[in-house]
């Protein structure tokens, strides 16, 4: 039991004074995912009859790398600031919470680098 | 957290039914939630048959014609019985609103009564609004301005600057809407909700306010203000018609116009 005043416990610790950046970025990528996904698809669907040389060789072209490594930029990060609003809304336990939010981010990061380093080695011939 | 199964103690059993008046025709059944903290019990689900011949229009005047004839241990809080004081807010067929301003004849079968969702209950269908109130005043709900007014008569405003604050104005602080809210039920110890940040943007609007950079900084915050997710249950709800969920989008815009665009 607790005498703290109701207003005491209402103001809490106060305004972290930030969540502005972490809104708009996410509808920022939000924005951006649209025509970026749509480009990916639309590559997919035409590159899926085609041979792997074919394939590796439109990958590797300047503009795709950096329009699919855009993509990757973009969808992990989206992934990772919508996972941790989810957290943050379902998730009490503050311990949990935290662990969970670590714990994805890293393993969105992870997956992130991986499909980077990928597009990277196929666009210098490794 | 998020709960989606009630405690032990807080299964709701059914309780009594009262049967109506002898020589009644127009037979309407209410289904109350009752609680009494000083029994011990679980809560149930009273069931009071009522004469409509006899009984006003709104859902306001059932209950009250409940207590007065039938059984007189409901305990509920109304005042104006206008919409206007904000008091008899409840969850009636699954929608929060006032009960003095629900008509009885836009309900289909028993008309089912429940505390506003998700907060604690002091008895029957009275929720304590102790955290919501400390909430209120925790966003400053006054003009706050270093200007002093001008000696010989009131902070003037336009008749433009004045029409910013219609729709917020109106607002009674019932509750509704913060009790609709899924981000309420939740993280409502931190997350303001409809109803307050609806009254924060209230005073963000007010053009006789010198505080817009000091309020926005308390909002800015990802539980005051970052719990919405424009879910618009409050809108949906409001029993005056108003839209806080547009009230916190402006919020957010005034953010954004700080410091981005």
């Amino acid at each position: 039991m607790g005498l703290r005043s109701p207003l005491g416990q209402a103001k809490g610790l106060g305004s972290a004074k930030e969540g502005l950046h972490h809104w708009w970025v996410q509808r920022v990528t939000a924005v951006a995912l649209i025509p970026l996904t749509v480009w990916f698809a639309f590559k997919v669907a035409v590159l899926s009859m085609s041979d792997y040389n074919t394939v590796a060789e439109c990958i590797g072209s300047p503009w795709s790398a950096a329009l699919i490594i855009s993509l990757i930029v973009a969808a992990f990060y989206h992934a990772a600031l919508g996972m941790q609003v989810i957290y943050e809304d379902y998730i009490g336990a503050k311990a949990v919470r935290i662990s969970a939010i670590m714990g994805t981010n890293l393993l969105l990061f992870l997956l992130a680098a991986a499909g980077i380093i990928a597009v990277v080695r196929i666009a210098v011939g490794g | 957290m998020a709960e989606f199964t009630l405690p032990e103690n807080s299964v709701v059993k059914k309780g009594k039914t009262f049967p109506a008046p002898d020589g009644a025709t127009n037979i309407q059944a209410v289904e109350i939630y009752r609680w009494d903290p000083d029994t011990g019990e679980n809560p149930r689900i009273d069931t009071y048959h009522i004469d409509l011949d006899t009984c006003g229009p709104m859902v306001l005047d059932a209950i009250i014609k409940i207590k007065d004839e039938v059984d007189s241990t409901l305990a509920f809080r109304r005042s104006c019985r206008e919409g206007i004081c904000g008091s008899c807010s409840m969850n009636i067929n699954g929608r929060n609103t006032l009960a003095c301003t629900k008509d009885i004849s836009d309900i289909e079968g028993p008309i089912k009564i429940y505390p506003l969702p998700h907060m604690p209950v002091v008895k029957d269908i009275v929720p304590d609004l102790t955290h919501f109130y400390a909430q209120y005043a925790s966003i400053k709900p006054w003009i706050q301005s270093t200007t002093p007014p001008p000696g010989d008569k009131e902070r003037l405003q336009s008749k433009e600057e004045r029409s910013k604050l219609d729709g917020l104005y109106e607002c009674i602080l019932c509750a509704c809407c913060s009790t609709s809210c899924p981000s309420y039920w939740w993280n409502g110890d931190r997350y303001l909700g409809p109803a307050i940040l609806l009254q924060a943007y209230r005073w963000l609007a007010d053009s006789r306010d010198e505080n817009a950079g000091e309020r926005l900084d308390e909002l800015e915050d990802p539980f005051k203000l970052y719990r919405c997710h424009t879910i618009m249950n409050c809108t949906e709800t409001c029993p005056k018609g108003l839209n806080p969920a547009k009230a916190i989008a402006e919020i957010k815009k005034l953010l954004v116009e700080r410091k981005i665009a």
